[in-house]
C-alpha cells in the first residue's frame, strides 16, 4: 500500500488520533488518554492483525523527551506488504506509563527496558521490568533533558 | 544477581558466562538457569562498554556525530558512517556526486566481507577450531591494508562525511582491491573444504537455535540472523538507497532456521559482495568525490530516519531536529541489540554445549548492543 493509501485507511479506523504525513511514512499521534485502560493493546493489535495493514515488525522503539510530556516513538514495518507506519503516543511528564506491547512484538522486552532506565517510562503488563543497561542502584534517567551528571557528563 | 539466585528452583543451577568469556567476543554477561545441562533461561546482562553514545550526539554537531557511530559497531564502521551520512543528506536535500556513491558502496561491500571473515574465524574458533582464524585474516589484512592506504585508518575509519567521502581514493585504490578479488575468489573455496563441509562442524551447527520465520520477525532479528531462518530483510533490497537498486546481486537466503542456516547465509554474502564490487570497480566515475555544503550544517525542524544494511543486520538512524546545529535526539537502532533480544527464546531447551554454537551465529558485537 502506498502512504497516500495508507493515510486515508488509517485516517478512517482512527478518526480520534492526529494523523499527518511525516517526512517517509504516515504518523499517527494519540494523546495519553486516548489509549489508557488497555486501549493501547487494542490499537496495537489492530495494526498488526487487520489484513490490510499487517505490521508485524517492530523496527525500532524509542522515546523522545520533549519537556513537557514524553513522546513514545514506535516504527512498524510490513513484512509483507513492505509499507511503514509510525506511531506516536504522547505521555504525561510526571508519571508516564503505557501498556508494555513485550506480548505483541516480542522484541519489545528488550527496548522497552532499556526505556524504562534511560528514560523512566513505566510499562504496565511488562514480565521483567528493571534497568538494563545501567546498574540498578542509578540515580535518575540520563536520557531525559533536565538529568544533570556535574560529575561525569561530557558537554561541548 | 545475588536475588536471581536464590530464586532459583531446586535441582536448578544458574552459572554466569562472562563478562570475561571469550566466546561472548566482548564484555557481555550472561545469566544461565540449568536443569541438568539444559538451558531453561538465559539473561543478558548488557552495559559493560555503555557510553551513551545517543547522549553524547545530542552536543555534537552533525558533523561530529558521524565519528561517534564508528564506535558503535566497529567492524561494520563504514555502513554506520554511511547511514548517519544519508540522514543527514536526506534532510538537507544534498545531492550526492555519483563519484562518492561508487566509492562508498565499494567501501560498504569490503567493510561487510571484512566483518563476515572476522565472524567466519572466530565462529570456528569458538567451536574448538583454530586455523580457520588464521585463513580468514589472511585475506582480511588485505582489506584493512585498502583502508588504511584510503581512509588512514584501520579500523574506526571515519571516512564518510555529508556529501560525500572526506578525500579522493588513494591511486593505487583500484589496482589493489581488483588484487583482493582475484585472492579472494582464489580462497574462497578453502572456506568451505576447510569448515563448511567439515562433518564434526556440520553435526554441531544442524538443529540447534532453532528460529522460526515467525518468531525472526517478532523478535525484532534482521540482517543474516533473520535470512537464516527464510526473511527476506535485506535493506538494500526492499528499502534500497544509494546505488544498490542498479546492481546486481542476490538477497542469501537459507530457510534451515538453525545456526548452520545462518552460516550458510554469511558465506554465500561475502560472494555476493564480491560480486557488487566487481560491477563498479572498473566504472568509478571521474568528478567530484564530496558535494558542497554549508560549513555549519542547520537540519531543518522535523524527524528523519534512514536505514542501512550493516553485516549484522539493520542499522536505523532517528534524528529528531529542532532546527538547530545539533540533534535534539538521536537513536540509534542498533542490529545487535534486536538480535540479541531473540538469543533467550532461541536457546532454551537446548545443552549448555550449544549454546556457543548458537550465539556465534548471531555475530553479537557488544559496543553496538551497549552504545
Amino acid at each position: 500500500m502506498g502512504n497516500d493509501e495508507l493515510l486515508e485507511k488509517l485516517k478512517e479506523l482512527f478518526p480520534d488520533a492526529s494523523i499527518e504525513q511525516g517526512n517517509d511514512w504516515p504518523e499517527l499521534l494519540f494523546e495519553h488518554a486516548q489509549v489508557a485502560d488497555g486501549k493501547f493493546l487494542e490499537v496495537v493489535q489492530t495494526l498488526k492483525s487487520t489484513n490490510e495493514f499487517l505490521f508485524n515488525y517492530l523496527f525500532c522503539e524509542t522515546c523522545v523527551d520533549w519537556k513537557t510530556h514524553f513522546n513514545m516513538v514506535y516504527h512498524l514495518e510490513s513484512t509483507q506488504y513492505r509499507h511503514s507506519m509510525v506511531l506516536k503516543v504522547k505521555l504525561n511528564h510526571e508519571q508516564p506509563s503505557i501498556d508494555s506491547l513485550s506480548f505483541v512484538y516480542r522484541t519489545a522486552e528488550m527496548h522497552e527496558r532499556e526505556i524504562f532506565d534511560l528514560f523512566g517510562i513505566v510499562f504496565t503488563g511488562h514480565p521483567n521490568l528493571k534497568r538494563i543497561i545501567l546498574t540498578e542502584d542509578w540515580v535518575g534517567h540520563p536520557l531525559r533533558k533536565d538529568y544533570d551528571d556535574p560529575i561525569n557528563m561530557i558537554k561541548l | 544477581m545475588i536475588e536471581e539466585i536464590t530464586t532459583a528452583k531446586e535441582g536448578e543451577m544458574v552459572i554466569n558466562i562472562g563478562p570475561q568469556h571469550p566466546s561472548t567476543h566482548g564484555v557481555l554477561h550472561l545469566l544461565i538457569t540449568l536443569d541438568g545441562e539444559t538451558i531453561k533461561k538465559l539473561e543478558p546482562n548488557l552495559g559493560y562498554i555503555h557510553r551513551s553514545i545517543e547522549k553524547m550526539c545530542e552536543s555534537l554537531s552533525y558533523r561530529q556525530f558521524i565519528y561517534s557511530t564508528s564506535r558503535m559497531d566497529y567492524l561494520s564502521a563504514h555502513i554506520n558512517n554511511h547511514a548517519c551520512a544519508m540522514a543527514v543528506e536526506k534532510a538537507m536535500e544534498i545531492e550526492v556526486p555519483e563519484r562518492a556513491e561508487y566509492i562508498r558502496v565499494i567501501l560498504d561491500e569490503l567493510t561487510r566481507i571484512a566483518s563476515h571473515q572476522l565472524w567466519w574465524g572466530a565462529m570456528a574458533m569458538d567451536l574448538g577450531a583454530l586455523s580457520p582464524f588464521f585463513y580468514a585474516f589472511r585475506e582480511r589484512e588485505v582489506i584493512t591494508d585498502i583502508m588504511e592506504e584510503t581512509c588512514g585508518a584501520r579500523l574506526t575509519m571515519n571516512y564518510m562525511v555529508p556529501g560525500g567521502v572526506m578525500t579522493d581514493i588513494h591511486p593505487n585504490f583500484v589496482k589493489h582491491v581488483k588484487d583482493f578479488i582475484v585472492q579472494f575468489k582464489s580462497k574462497i573455496d578453502e572456506y568451505d573444504t576447510l569448515v563448511t563441509d567439515n562433518i564434526i562442524f556440520q553435526n554441531r551447527m544442524k538443529n540447534v537455535g532453532l528460529l522460526s520465520a515467525e518468531d525472526a520477525i517478532s523478535y525484532g532479528t534482521s540482517g543474516p540472523t533473520a535470512r537464516g531462518s527464510g526473511v527476506s530483510c535485506d535493506i538494500r533490497k526492499t528499502h534500497p538507497y544509494s546505488l544498490y537498486s542498479k546492481l546486481q546481486f542476490e538477497e542469501v537466503i537459507e530457510t534451515g532456521c538453525d545456526s548452520f542456516s545462518r552460516y550458510l547465509v554469511r558465506v554465500k554474502e561475502m560472494k555476493q559482495s564480491v560480486k557488487i564490487i566487481e560491477q563498479l570497480i572498473d566504472n568509478i566515475p571521474e568528478g567530484d568525490f564530496v558535494a558542497k555544503t554549508k560549513a555549519v550544517i542547520k537540519l531543518p525542524k522535523g524527524e528523519f530516519y534512514s536505514r542501512a544494511e550493516t553485516a549484522r543486520g539493520e542499522l536505523g538512524v532517528y534524528i529528531v531536529s529542532e532546527g538547530g546545529t545539533t540533534p535534539y535526539r538521536i537513536k540509534f537502532r542498533s542490529p545487535g541489540f534486536s538480535n540479541l533480544s531473540a538469543l533467550n527464546h532461541m536457546v532454551k531447551g537446548y545443552k549448555i554445549g550449544d549454546l556457543v554454537a548458537i550465539m556465534g551465529t548471531l555475530d553479537l558485537v557488544i559496543p553496538d548492543i551497549d552504545r
